[in-house]
């Protein structure tokens, strides 16, 4: 309640502030992101240069930082300084915390406008929407559930994909033998988070990864089959080489595009990294989701949310900007770029590459079946207090600090703890 | 000050008073705006951080009082015992091993060696780089992958064995390593210029009654360096206590939470995790363990200096 007051403080300033433009010649925009890096850059580029041919002016405000730390930081202090930008990229939780506070502008009517309901999956507009209104344009769906594979390393072992566990241990075992790293991994909690998403999915499916990562059920969350987890993730850390604490995830990636390791378990923007390096899908490199996990996608999505000024309607350049996001051109231009899947799910797939196509399949089907679901890895499927409680018990595992056990101890001792 | 010394027929009493007043006041004017932005940006906010430690503000502050709730959740936090077994570990090692180092190197460096004017900065050259490249260039050169473990195997040292920084249980050591390698030629200079400092007439008499070398540093030097001591160890412990950016550029916290300190986990409690009332304690309790260390020192250097 005194937060909202609060912000309503800073509203107001920031109101009077925003006062002044009424004779303002063109619409402009202040963006805050955190798309610094080659290919996100380039995505973000084709936002920019749609609204300029509209004379929207753009200001770019970026605070670079996987994962938007540095920038929420900075959106908060300028939230409190009563000066916030007209836009931000945002990801789940964070935005229902701004909504909260009542800081973010209503894009409803747009919304309405545009088809927004049925273009964009359910599972996301859940975090799209507060209170029955839109407050957040996603722009894309990254699926978390993918592994990366180098086609030069798989050839050497040979055999086919695997499409389950016992498959993936004994490909991984392959590789081993052969001499080859079998799992390149980033040592960073998220990371970890990341893999661990994959592995209670594929232990005990859809059903268990809701009940136990996303509704955190205490029975659950002790049961027989999150031990299955645990003890797969000691296994699976079992076939990282020995120098992965603190890799970034990129470094890893190269590991897979040099043909030095066999796979990574990671996102969708693992992608861009082979493109950048001129790798053709199904050619150099091969893309399939987590053994066992076909059909199941564990989604991230970046959006923008748009921050009341003045009168606390949208202004020309935020509607132009929250409209052309929405569109379907920019979403197929934006997310080709991206590594991602489109959010809007009548987008043609026809730009798109074999992984991507994929992508976009795979995302329908899961939408159908109603099992995309939001990685509480990357925050979509708990609160931040959560998601982080979780993850320092899996990095705790993973880096050996503590056994198998001891974490399937530990883990809803810490998620009642964060509560 | 009195004014009997000016001729009350040079100057009109009254000017004389004038100017009196103005020099009384003159300091504490141009001192005012910075007492006040000292008052406000250091003393103020610190009284803010306590306040907010009091509350449950998560990702905005909130300012309803709530009592000491927010300590209760620090110290049920496995992380947060960890971040203290930690910085007891780093700062212990860290204080000891650099002003032993230090002495040595600046008792090695005052024989009147010749090419004094060249170790010198050379051993004070790592305090001029940031915490960042220090921490990075020590990654680079701990991690086994790429740094001093495999240039040992190139060179057909196969059995060499160095995997501290992913070692969970050791990768707090690498901190104390990177730590010592920067601060230890500060400390050096420290004491070099303490040992420049003493009567040179006192270690002849000593030689004269026939003290050996170890004993003079032992029974003279040693103990006229004590005010260097304190200085050293007053500095050393609360760049200990502060050390983030060394952390997150060497091992991020990491491997597992094996590095966490109190820094890296207030920043992250307040700033990342939503959890700003939690971060606010762990800063109280930082503050608090600070001061504990820095006010005996004040009060014993004050009341020296009174007698």
């Amino acid at each position: 309640m005194f937060r909202k007051m609060l912000l309503g403080a800073a509203m107001a300033g920031a109101a009077v502030l925003g006062m002044q433009p009424a004779a303002r010649a063109a619409d402009s925009v202040e963006v805050l992101h955190w798309w610094t890096s080659g290919g996100e850059a380039a995505g973000l580029a084709v936002l920019k240069k749609a609204l300029q041919d509209q004379g929207v002016e753009w200001k770019d405000a970026p605070v670079a930082g996987g994962g938007g730390s540095g920038a929420m930081t900075t959106l908060k202090a300028r939230m409190t300084a009563g000066n916030p930008p007209s836009a931000s990229q945002m990801l789940g939780y964070a935005i229902t915390d701004w909504a909260e506070a009542g800081a973010l502008a209503d894009l409803t009517p747009l919304a309405t406008a545009n088809h927004w309901d049925t273009a964009i999956p359910k599972a996301i507009q859940k975090f799209s929407t507060y209170e029955g209104k839109w407050i957040a344009a996603p722009v894309n769906v990254h699926s978390t559930n993918w592994i990366w594979v180098s086609k030069a390393a798989m050839d050497k072992i040979g055999g086919p994909a695997p499409t389950n566990w016992d498959e993936l241990v004994a490909v991984l075992d392959k590789a081993k033998a052969a001499g080859i790293i079998p799992l390149a991994q980033g040592g960073q909690a998220w990371q970890e988070a990341t893999l661990f998403d994959s592995i209670v999915l594929t232990t005990g499916g859809a059903d268990l990864y809701q009940k136990a990562l996303i509704d955190l059920d205490p029975a659950t969350l002790s049961s027989p089959a999150m031990h299955t987890a645990f003890q797969r993730l000691a296994k699976i850390a079992s076939y990282a080489d020995k120098n992965f604490p603190g890799r970034d995830w990129n470094l890893a990636t190269a590991m897979v595009i040099k043909g030095d390791a066999l796979l990574q378990v990671m996102g969708d923007w693992a992608k861009g990294e082979f493109i950048n390096a001129k790798k053709v899908p199904g050619q150099d490199f091969l893309c399939f989701r987590f053994p066992g996990t076909q059909g199941t996608v564990t989604f991230n999505a970046d959006q923008f949310v748009f921050f009341k000024r003045g009168s606390g309607a949208l202004d020309g350049g935020q509607t132009k900007m929250a409209t052309d996001i929405e569109s379907p051109v920019f979403q197929s231009a934006f997310n080709v770029i991206k590594g991602s899947a489109p959010a809007r799910t009548d987008v043609s797939d026809a730009a798109f590459d074999a992984c991507g196509k994929k992508g976009m399949a795979d995302l329908k089907e899961a939408v159908a079946k109603n099992t995309l679901l939001g990685s509480s890895a990357q925050g979509y499927g708990v609160p931040p207090a959560i998601q982080n409680a979780m993850s320092d018990v899996i990095t705790k595992e993973f880096e050996g600090q503590i056994t198998a056990d001891q974490a399937f101890a530990e883990f809803p001792k810490a998620i009642a703890a964060a509560k | 000050m009195s004014t009997t010394t000016i001729d009350p027929g040079a100057i009109p009493r009254e000017r004389a008073n004038r100017r009196e007043v103005l020099q009384d006041w003159l300091p504490r004017i141009v001192l005012a705006p910075s007492f006040a932005i000292i008052l406000l940006f250091v003393y103020g906010f610190i009284l803010w951080t306590v306040y907010l430690s009091l509350t449950h503000s998560r990702m905005m502050p909130v300012y309803t009082l709530t009592g000491f709730d927010s300590y209760e959740r620090l110290f049920a936090q496995p992380s947060w015992w960890m971040a203290l077994k930690n910085i007891a570990i780093f700062g212990v090692l860290y204080v000891v091993i650099c002003v032993g180092l230090g002495l040595t190197l600046a008792i090695l460096l005052d024989q009147k060696i010749r090419i004094e004017g060249v170790l010198r900065p050379i051993y004070l050259y790592p305090m001029a780089v940031s915490f960042i490249v220090t921490g990075t260039a020590w990654k680079w050169f701990l991690n086994p992958g790429t740094g001093l473990e495999k240039t040992m195997h190139d060179w057909g040292w196969t059995s060499f064995h160095f995997d501290w920084l992913v070692n969970a249980d050791m990768a707090i050591y690498t901190i104390v390593i990177a730590g010592v390698w920067q601060a230890t030629g500060f400390c050096m200079a420290m004491f070099l210029a303490g040992l420049r400092g003493i009567d040179g007439e006192i270690m002849k008499a000593a030689q004269i009654d026939g003290a050996s070398t170890y004993a003079t540093y032992r029974r003279i030097v040693i103990p006229a360096l004590r005010p260097v001591f304190l200085s050293a160890f007053i500095v050393l412990t609360h760049m200990a206590i502060k050390s983030y950016d060394l952390v997150i550029a060497l091992t991020g916290g990491g491997p597992g939470n094996a590095t966490e300190l109190p820094s890296t986990f207030m920043y992250s409690y307040t700033f990342t995790r939503n959890q700003m009332s939690v971060g606010a304690a762990s800063a109280v309790i930082m503050l608090m363990t600070v001061a504990a260390i820095i006010v005996p020192y004040l009060y014993s250097e004050l009341r020296e200096r009174k007698q």
